[in-house]
């Protein structure tokens, strides 16, 4: 069996995760602020995702960061490679997919703060990033978590968006589900077969044990 | 050490709060039915609470003038609060609560002397565990060694003692008692337990329906009573 696909999937999911990590739980953050002025539009925004096929997103990152774009050109200038088409773009393409889940996870866990940790934080002398990273995001760690595993899975599955984003070789190599569709209809059904079944189990294994350890470092445990 | 000077007006709906507070060093003990404000005026004195108009002064320090423009932000008055749930960090040890609110401390002596606070009010025991093994009484102790370790120039406790049986409340009454004159900071203390007003108080401050009623000694202030009508 060829294992390159699911490396270069792992990958990709790890690293996407990441990002999506970062500019979620920022992006959950400021949507918690309730003087936000249209809160509830950018929301929306951050969360069309959801609701867009892949092949709407994928336009979208490929007119907002091909090499025609302001942005494909300064990653260009300053890298010499271009986002799109490129494990990069991979990278770009399924944390966006993924973005939604870690922030509505992450406002899930936001909102499960008890406001009288962050009133006695503040009245100890915590300003208000302190307030922020040593109580506010500690105690939502559970719903950050969750928004994390959550967009590992959905990163490992993405198809649509990397495949418009990304191509279907990435320096010579498909991701795990581009590999399943390439076999299929490449009239390798074993291949694909093999690869469902190597991608379930590690999608379900991965998944099991990230919900016990996320059952160990409860904050509240 | 200052005064306490405050002069409150607060609208919401229905609900107004529209008085003036001194409380010079020592224990004040704020006593009111439920809803008569108390609680409110705790949020006001601490800035987690915007009044309508006021101002709130600590001697020559004004922390709020809503005249002037001026409202201190909460982390930068130099008060403790001990709310009524104590909001003990449940991801910290007491030792990691108590060193939270010693920022002005240099790091290297932090540890010491959070573990010598918690020593004073007798729970050194428990520096290394997490607030959900504490029973009641102790969880009080160690919410209280946290307020000190600021070194507050206000302290404000929110009913701490509501929760607990008679001898702890008794326990605990003491060693406030025991610390405040060594601190010489104004105290105040909501509570709406008349018994716990007597043991405790240097003043009375009686409200009802966001209004001040009566303020004086407790044996002024409390003679004849025995329960605050809710």
């Amino acid at each position: 069996m060829n294992w390159a696909p699911l490396v270069l999937s792992l990958e990709v999911a790890l690293l996407s995760m990441v990002l999506a990590l970062v500019v979620g739980v920022a992006f959950a953050v400021m949507l918690d602020a309730k003087w936000m002025i249209g809160r509830d539009f950018f929301e929306a925004l951050v969360c069309a995702p959801l609701v867009l096929p892949p092949t709407v997103l994928g336009y979208y990152l490929l007119v907002t960061l091909g090499t025609d774009s302001a942005i494909g050109r300064a990653w260009e200038s300053l890298t010499g490679t271009t986002i799109v088409f490129s494990f990069t773009g991979a990278v770009i393409a399924a944390a966006v997919g993924s973005l939604p889940l870690v922030v509505r996870s992450a406002r899930v866990g936001l909102e499960a703060v008890d406001p009288s940790y962050v009133n006695a934080a503040r009245t100890l002398g915590a300003s208000p990033a302190r307030v922020l990273f040593t109580v506010v995001l500690p105690l939502a760690a559970p719903g950050i978590y969750a928004g994390a595993m959550l967009a590992f899975a959905r990163a490992l599955g993405d198809y649509g968006i990397t495949q418009m984003v990304a191509g279907q070789m990435i320096n010579g190599t498909e991701t795990a589900s581009i590999h399943v569709m390439n076999a299929l209809y490449g009239g390798n059904e074993v291949g694909a077969r093999n690869m469902s079944i190597v991608m379930t189990i590690v999608g379900v294994t991965m998944l099991t044990l990230s919900n016990r350890w996320l059952r160990r470092v409860n904050p509240r445990g | 050490m200052a005064e306490l000077t405050a002069t409150i007006q607060l609208k919401r709906g229905d609900f107004t709060v529209d008085l003036v507070l001194r409380c010079p060093v020592g224990i004040t003990c704020v006593m009111g039915p439920s809803g008569s404000g108390k609680s409110t005026i705790l949020g006001i004195l601490s800035g987690l609470t915007l009044p309508t108009s006021g101002r709130v002064a600590l001697g020559d320090t004004v922390w709020l003038d809503r005249a002037k423009g001026i409202n201190v932000p909460v982390h930068q008055r130099r008060l403790s609060y001990v709310f009524q749930s104590l909001a003990l960090f449940p991801h910290m040890t007491a030792l990691h609560n108590v060193e939270y609110g010693m920022q002005q401390v240099p790091k290297a002596e932090r540890e010491d002397k959070a573990k010598a606070l918690l020593d004073r009010v007798g729970v050194g025991h428990l520096a290394n565990r997490r607030p959900r093994t504490f029973s009641g009484g102790e969880a009080q102790r160690v919410a209280l060694a946290r307020a000190l370790a600021r070194q507050p120039e206000l302290i404000l406790l929110d009913e701490p003692f509501s929760a607990l049986d008679r001898d702890l409340r008794a326990q605990l009454i003491t060693l406030v008692r025991e610390l405040v004159p060594e601190l010489g900071v104004p105290l105040i203390h909501v509570t709406h337990s008349v018994a716990e007003a007597r043991q405790l108080a240097d003043q009375i401050v009686r409200i009802d329906r966001g209004r001040v009623v009566a303020t004086g000694k407790p044996a002024e202030v409390l003679a004849g009573v025995t329960t605050l009508e809710e």
